[in-house]
């Protein structure tokens, strides 16, 4: 590799910009291609950079066959994201999981006193109010939700973003009876019965978890099999 | 950082490179069958051989380490295939008896 390509790999990916590396591997010419454009020295068809692109849009690795060798396409994507409203105790955990499973993770609180509770290192904390937060963070569909406060003024402002936002998992802690209660509130908002059967609430896999890290644990599982399609096989 | 990895492994290739080391990465580029490390895993080399990353359960990773050191030395970039056979089983194979290709090369100054 260039030295030029690694050092516009590394600008492209501190930037936040999905980058997919493209490499003959007969040759070794590379290609950096992202949703803009391309830039390097392999040559390729424009359908071959719009299949890179494709790739780059479905964040999945791939390689295809072209007449001068079979060329792989590495995809780099931006992190997916976790955004945990509410600093309680499971809060703590959690992020560290998250950011240890690869997801940069941003705690959510306005009670300065809870974000200052627990130990958030090197983890973003923003003390803004949940919703405005969340339509600062902009979920995606990369983006895993996951509220804790059990106090409706946070928790439902939150939600209320979330489900107007394509992220790829919401779930909510409370009981079967808050979240009961919870579906209610949040259908008088509006929100239909196909968007409320988003929310994952009880939220996390059923593994009788107790303490903070047990229901850290049996969340990130929960995030994970949606993620990646578990649950459907044995 | 990619999702397959624990930690940032070009952000590793970029802080050795800063530090004056020859560097090598290694990329899982093709997968067949029960394999350790999914399409994309990295594995970053120096010239000593001090490795960071994966891109097996450990099985392969004596083999391609070797590779790479040669790849920083000659600047050649190689392809290499490793699957396992009863034969091999014992030598550079994976134990699960999936089959992975991986790219190595140097990372030019």
């Amino acid at each position: 590799m260039k030295g030029a390509t690694f050092a516009r790999l590394a600008e492209l990916r501190a930037a936040g910009t999905p980058v997919a590396l493209l490499t003959n591997l007969r040759s070794g010419s590379q290609l950096l291609v992202t949703a803009s454009g391309s830039e390097g020295e392999l040559c390729l068809d424009v359908d071959m950079v719009a299949a890179a692109q494709d790739a780059l849009k479905s964040d999945e690795s791939t390689s295809f066959e072209t007449p001068a060798g079979k060329v792989f396409v590495h995809v780099f994507a931006p992190p997916p994201r976790l955004v945990v409203v509410g600093a309680v105790h499971i809060a703590e955990p959690l992020a560290r999981m998250g950011a240890l499973a690869g997801y940069g993770v941003t705690i959510v609180d306005p009670r300065r006193a809870f974000a200052a509770s627990q130990r958030f290192d090197g983890i973003a904390v923003s003390g803004d109010w949940p919703d405005e937060a969340m339509e600062k963070l902009r979920p995606d569909m990369r983006t895993a939700v996951v509220t804790l406060t059990h106090d409706p003024k946070l928790d439902d402002p939150a939600l209320d973003v979330a489900l107007r936002s394509p992220a790829f998992y919401i779930g909510a802690l409370g009981s079967r009876k808050t979240h009961a209660a919870r579906l209610g509130r949040l259908a008088a908002l509006g929100h239909g019965e196909a968007a409320l059967a988003r929310i994952h609430g009880p939220v996390g896999l059923d593994i009788g978890a107790l303490s903070p890290a047990e229901i850290a644990l049996s969340i990130m599982g929960q995030v994970t099999a949606v993620r990646r399609g578990g649950g459907t096989r044995k | 950082m990619d999702a397959t990895e624990v930690r940032d492994i070009l952000a590793t290739a970029a802080e050795w490179r800063a530090g004056g080391r020859g560097v090598a990465l290694a990329t899982v580029v093709t997968t067949w069958g029960s394999s350790p490390r999914p399409v994309g895993s990295q594995l970053v080399v120096d010239e000593t051989g001090r490795f960071a990353g994966s891109v097996s359960g450990g099985c392969i990773e004596g083999a391609v380490i070797r590779e790479a050191v040669d790849a920083i030395a000659t600047g050649r970039p190689r392809l290499l295939d490793f699957g396992v056979t009863n034969e091999q089983a014992w030598e550079v194979g994976l134990a699960c008896g999936g089959k992975v290709q991986v790219y190595v090369e140097r990372i030019d100054a």
